[in-house]
Order: structure tokens, then C-alpha cells, then sequence
């Protein structure tokens, strides 16, 4: 297994490399389209609540895999020139985001409707009371779900592997059908996915322990 | 007394398999030209899932392909017209077994002629030199897969050796590794790659099913595909490689790779003989 990887180091740096950045591009795009979704789908204009509601009913029922297909196959053939690595992270971006935009509604509607009546009845707008009242609070709600979803997020970001992404699976799956050593290449992957997940599990704790959820 | 008759009728089944495994055998070993012969009847196995080579056609349920014109061709030179000719379909996994116990008399299913496959069977001369290859879209500028140069990029499947083919060939174009031929194929069609890299077997179909693609440039592998036999059959492994020697001479064996593969646009006689 040692020899596995002292072997193809340079191939499994690159993989992980693409991995991680792969899931901080995906992570960063999930929150902003997730928070945009999750204020849409609370909006009181209708016409937004809709367009939040059948984004996030749309994109969390589809798998991910078709998605990512869907902007490695589709659209390069009618639109625009797509990467594997682009096709894969836009379909993780949009995916996640679904979820994303979910967990940050159930957080922001537990926040009792008392403390908005307050915020409005002291003469705050609508966008004044989400920003200074409800959001803060809701934030610590939201964090220990949103901390799994970046988890699963990276973990997702597998589906790099099916388009030709270079991420670690896909350089898995080469080098075991060079060296058909498959048990030693995947033990490997495994421990480098744990690498990057733990120290997020470990920062999910600590932000959960710091706002005492 | 009714374990007794418990006993015969266990005794008796046994009995009837040994035989039949018997049966089989015999079968296998018996000289299967004279066999034909007496018979008037000759089974080949055949590949059945690929395209132009042998294939099930779900309309009328028969197979049809290059292969299976080829076993035709070669029993009505052999035998003469009036034996009967049974196809048996056939996979990569079975094919051996299936020779082996006598349920086919010779498999023509696109077979690589390979040392440790002649300590199990006899094979005959080569009648297809399959090869890697590449196919591009049409009007592209590569013509050969060694103009695959650096900033190109090249689909293969995943866990094939042909990956590592290309490698070689082009060393400077990027791999782009998919799961399975159809969504490589996809791929290429949606612009994700200048080429797609496989045997020329599977291409073919691939292209004959969508003209805007052909072939570019010769086979940079080769694999010689050979007529399997079971060992010790010289009888009927001598008759077939005279008749395959016979119709390369008179021009039919180069008639039969027209029909089948003469549309393919790169497609060349020569590439393959």
C-alpha cells in the first residue's frame, strides 16, 4: 500500500488538489445561491417565493449525477464549451445549493414569529428585521446541519470521476486499472477523503461549541 | 424398503448425469469434420451484441455481421450448400466453455489469438487484425492519431488498456478517461475531446451508426483474430485455413469485409488483413 502511494504520490496530490478545490468552489457557490433561494422561498412577493420553491424542489430531487451529465453532455453540445471539472462543479454547486437553501429556511422560520413582530412593530423594514433581528439568531441554528451538508458536499464531489474531472476518485480509478491493485489504491482514497473531512467535522464541533448550540 | 428405492432412484439420476457428462464429452472429442459430414449439421458460436461483426437483430431475431457471413461462407466451401448451419451467440466469458464441452463445433466471435489461449484450444490462421484506433468528427484536422499534440485532448474508456496505448502514440495529448463507450461517445460529440480511442471493432459500429464521425489514420496495435477449434480437431482447423487462404485468393473474403465495413468512412481493406 506504502508502495502504491509513494508510487503515484504526485497523481494523489493532484486529486486531492482538485478535490478540495473543486468542494471551496462548490461551497462558496451553495451559499450564496442557497442563501438567495432560502430568502426567495420566505419572501412574501409571491412571484419569488415561487421561482425559490421550484429551484429547490427541482435540483434536490434530481440526482447529482445527472445534473453534472447534464452540463458535461448538454450543454457543450448547444451552448458553450464546458470542462469536466467545471461540468462537475457547477452540477455540485447547484446541487448542494438546493440543500443549502433548505437548511437556511428551517433556520431563519424557527426563529419565533414573535421576535420579527417586535422588530417590525419597532418601525424596522422587512430586509432590516431578517438583517439585524432574525438572521443572527437563526445562523446558530442553521450551522451543525449546514456543517453536515459540506461534509456530504465533498464527499459528492466525487461525481468529478465520472466526467474526466481529475479529482481524487478519478485518479483512484486510473491508477487501480494500471496496477489492478484495487484494495490498497481505494484504502488510500479513503484515508485521504478522512483527511479532508475530519478537520471539518472538528470545526463544525468547535463553531457549534463557541455559539452553544 | 423405501429408503432402498430412494436410494436407486439417486443412483439412477447420477447415472443419467454421468452419461450425459459423458455424451459430452465424446461429443467433443469425436473428429467433428467427419462428424459435419454424416450430420450435415455445423454450430459456430458467434458474438451477438456487436454491431457489424455479429449482432442479434431483435426485428427478425436472427444474427447477422461480418462473422457470421465468414462461418457461411467457409461451411458452404467445406461441406457443400446443403449443411445445415446453427449459430449458437456467444460472450467473451462463455465462449471457451462453450467450445469446450461440445456445445459448438468452432467459434469465429472475435477471438485474440494469445499463447495461453493455444495451450487450451487450436487456433487458425488470422482472418481480422483488429487494432486500436481513433475516430474524429468529420472535417477535423487530425488524421492520424500521432497529430494528437499538446493542448489536444483524447477520450478512453476507463480500465482499458487502450489508455495506455494512446499514451504511447500521443504522448503529449491529455486523457480524458470515461466510464463506458456510450457516454464517451457522448463526450465526443458534445465537443469535450478532439478524439475517442478503442479497438476499431467497437468503432466501427460506433461510426456506422453516426456518419458525422470516421476513422483516422491505421490500427497502432494489433490483435489477430483466429478461428477457435478444440485440440487435436486438425481435421476440420485444416479445412478451414484452406478455405480462408482460398478466399483471400479469389477476392471474396475482400468482398465480405466490403459489405459489412466498406461504408465506414477511413475505413481501409488493408488495415485489417
Amino acid at each position: 500500500m506504502i508502495e502504491i502511494f509513494q508510487t503515484y504520490t504526485a497523481e494523489f496530490m493532484q486529486g486531492m488538489g482538485m478535490t478540495i478545490f473543486s468542494s471551496l468552489l462548490a461551497f462558496a457557490g451553495s451559499i450564496i445561491l442557497g442563501l438567495v433561494c432560502a430568502l426567495f422561498e420566505i419572501s412574501p412577493i409571491k412571484p419569488l417565493k415561487i421561482i425559490g420553491t421550484v429551484y429547490v424542489e427541482i435540483f434536490r430531487n434530481i440526482p447529482l449525477l445527472v445534473v453534472t451529465m447534464f452540463f458535461y453532455i448538454v450543454i457543450p453540445k448547444y451552448v458553450m464549451p464546458m470542462s469536466g471539472f467545471s461540468a462537475g462543479t457547477i452540477g455540485l454547486t447547484i446541487y448542494t445549493s438546493a440543500f443549502f437553501a433548505e437548511v437556511i429556511k428551517a433556520g431563519i422560520n424557527s426563529v419565533p414569529t414573535g421576535q420579527w413582530e417586535a422588530a417590525r412593530s419597532n418601525g424596522m423594514t422587512y430586509l432590516q428585521a431578517m438583517h439585524h433581528i432574525v438572521f443572527p439568531q437563526a445562523v446558530r441554528i442553521i450551522i451543525p446541519p449546514l456543517g453536515n451538508q459540506t461534509i456530504t458536499l465533498v464527499k459528492n464531489s466525487s461525481v468529478l470521476a465520472f466526467v474526466a474531472g481529475f479529482d481524487l476518485m478519478y485518479q483512484a480509478n486510473q491508477i487501480s486499472s494500471i496496477t489492478f491493485q484495487q484494495v490498497p489504491t481505494y484504502f488510500i482514497v479513503g484515508i485521504l477523503y478522512l483527511i479532508i473531512t475530519m478537520p471539518l467535522s472538528y470545526l463544525m464541533r468547535h463553531l457549534e461549541n463557541k455559539l452553544e448550540v | 424398503m423405501k429408503k432402498s428405492k430412494l436410494l436407486t432412484l439417486i443412483t439412477l439420476i447420477m447415472a443419467t448425469a454421468l452419461l450425459a457428462v459423458g455424451c459430452g464429452k465424446s461429443v467433443a472429442d469425436k473428429n467433428i469434420s467427419t462428424r459435419v459430414e454424416e450430420e450435415k449439421s455445423i454450430t459456430w458460436g458467434v458474438k451477438s451484441d456487436l454491431r457489424l461483426v455479429g449482432l442479434l437483430n431483435i426485428k427478425d431475431n436472427k444474427l447477422e455481421g461480418f462473422e457470421v457471413d465468414l462461418a457461411k461462407a467457409l461451411t458452404k466451401r467445406m461441406y457443400g450448400d446443403d449443411v445445415k448451419v446453427n449459430f449458437v451467440p456467444v460472450t467473451s466469458n462463455t465462449r471457451m466453455a462453450l467450445l469446450k464441452n461440445g456445445n459448438i463445433d468452432a467459434l469465429v466471435a472475435t477471438m485474440t489469438i494469445l499463447p495461453e489461449r493455444k495451450k487450451v484450444v487450436d487456433f487458425s490462421d488470422s482472418y481480422f487484425t483488429a487494432g486500436q484506433t481513433i475516430i474524429v468528427k468529420k472535417g477535423s484536422k487530425i488524421t492520424n492519431p500521432q497529430e494528437l499534440v499538446a493542448g489536444t485532448k483524447v477520450i478512453g474508456l476507463q480500465g482499458s488498456n487502450s489508455v495506455q496505448n494512446i499514451k504511447k502514440v500521443a504522448p503529449l495529448s491529455q486523457v480524458l478517461e470515461l466510464p463506458d463507450a456510450a457516454q464517451a461517445f457522448s463526450a465526443l460529440q458534445s465537443g469535450q475531446a478532439d478524439a475517442m480511442t478503442s479497438d476499431n471493432v467497437m468503432l466501427y459500429g460506433l461510426v456506422s451508426d453516426n456518419p458525422n464521425y470516421q476513422l483516422a489514420g491505421k490500427p497502432f496495435t494489433t490483435e489477430e483474430y483466429g478461428i477457435a477449434v478444440n485440440k487435436g480437431q486438425k481435421d476440420i482447423l485444416n479445412k478451414i485455413n484452406k478455405t480462408l487462404a482460398a478466399m483471400k485468393k479469389d477476392g471474396s473474403y475482400n468482398k465480405l469485409l466490403l459489405k459489412w465495413f466498406g461504408q465506414i468512412p477511413g475505413f481501409k481493406v488493408g488495415d485489417v488483413q
